[in-house]
């Protein structure tokens, strides 16, 4: 799956906004992830997973970051995040079906934050990139 | 049977009557179309669904986005017995239209997205956890009838 320039742009636009507030939406993403699919905390057996805790805060900026190096380098996104890939296939082996859920609760942070951005144009073009992303991420499991 | 805590119905029934479910459902509809475009195959005959911008002017795509969340409001009120309120809805999808089960919950997941941008701050992780349990087992009533 190929993300078209038009979508490369609807995500590169849409990531100007969210990187205002990357840290927030992170934080939300994983705690909406957490709430609505508890198995995922299996991952974080070592974490505070409180609302507001500071580990949760910590690990969504990660998160968000990975994903705005992504959006820097939408045109080459296996190599911006090649090591991430390995840190996933061999040691952290999250398995796969956790991206889409987390990829789903980005988009309702995002989608809560900026409803009136949020148009189903932007809506796929996230949810192409996203998939991407996630797809990367998986690539070296087997 | 699925178990809901009251906090559960509450979170349910007061999201849902602010729910304006015309506007809802065709936006819902709309954003599966345009999201996962090949689910439009199950909608040869609804005319023109060639961009985002045809497909959210349909005048079928409202008309039918509307049906569908009006029926998940009988969900809402029926949260004790929803494998009998959908078991017509089941044989239907099953033996004359032919959806596969899995885009019951791909549509779920944009309906929790449609009410993630309407409700913001008050879609919260705990309403949201609610309606992921909603829109799951409504997927799962849906796809009782498959075999």
């Amino acid at each position: 799956m190929t993300l078209t320039q038009a979508e490369k742009a609807a995500v590169i636009a849409i990531w100007a906004k969210v990187a205002t507030q990357a840290d927030a939406i992170g934080a939300e993403s994983l705690e909406r992830l957490f709430c609505s699919y508890p198995q995922t905390k299996t991952y974080f057996p070592h974490f505070d997973l409180s609302q507001g805790s500071a580990q949760l805060r910590g690990h969504g900026s990660k998160v968000m970051n990975a994903i705005g190096e992504a959006v820097k380098h939408i045109d080459d996104i296996r190599g911006a995040l090649a090591k991430l890939s390995e840190l996933h296939a061999y040691i952290l082996r999250v398995d796969p079906v956790n991206f889409k859920l987390l990829s789903h609760c980005i988009l309702c942070s995002v989608a809560a934050r900026y409803p009136s951005d949020f148009t189903p144009e932007v809506h796929a073009a996230w949810d192409k990139f996203l998939s991407s992303v996630s797809s990367v991420l998986t690539e070296k499991y087997r | 049977m699925v178990h809901w805590s009251a906090e559960e119905k509450q979170l349910i029934t007061s999201l849902w009557s602010k729910v304006n479910v015309e506007e809802c459902g065709a936006e819902a509809l709309a954003r599966l179309l345009i999201v996962y475009p090949w689910t439009q195959r199950f909608f040869d005959n609804f005319g023109n669904l060639s961009s985002p911008t045809a497909i959210l002017g349909n005048p079928k795509v409202r008309a039918h986005g509307k049906k569908v969340l009006t029926s998940f409001g009988e969900a809402v009120k029926n949260l004790d017995n929803l494998k009998a309120t959908y078991s017509k809805l089941s044989e239907l999808h099953c033996e004359k239209l032919h959806v596969d089960p899995e885009n019951f919950r791909l549509l779920g997941d944009i309906l929790i997205i449609v009410l993630a941008a309407h409700f913001a701050k008050d879609f919260t992780p705990a309403c949201q956890a609610t309606w992921q349990k909603l829109v799951g087992v409504v997927a799962h009533a849906l796809a009782y009838k498959y075999h």
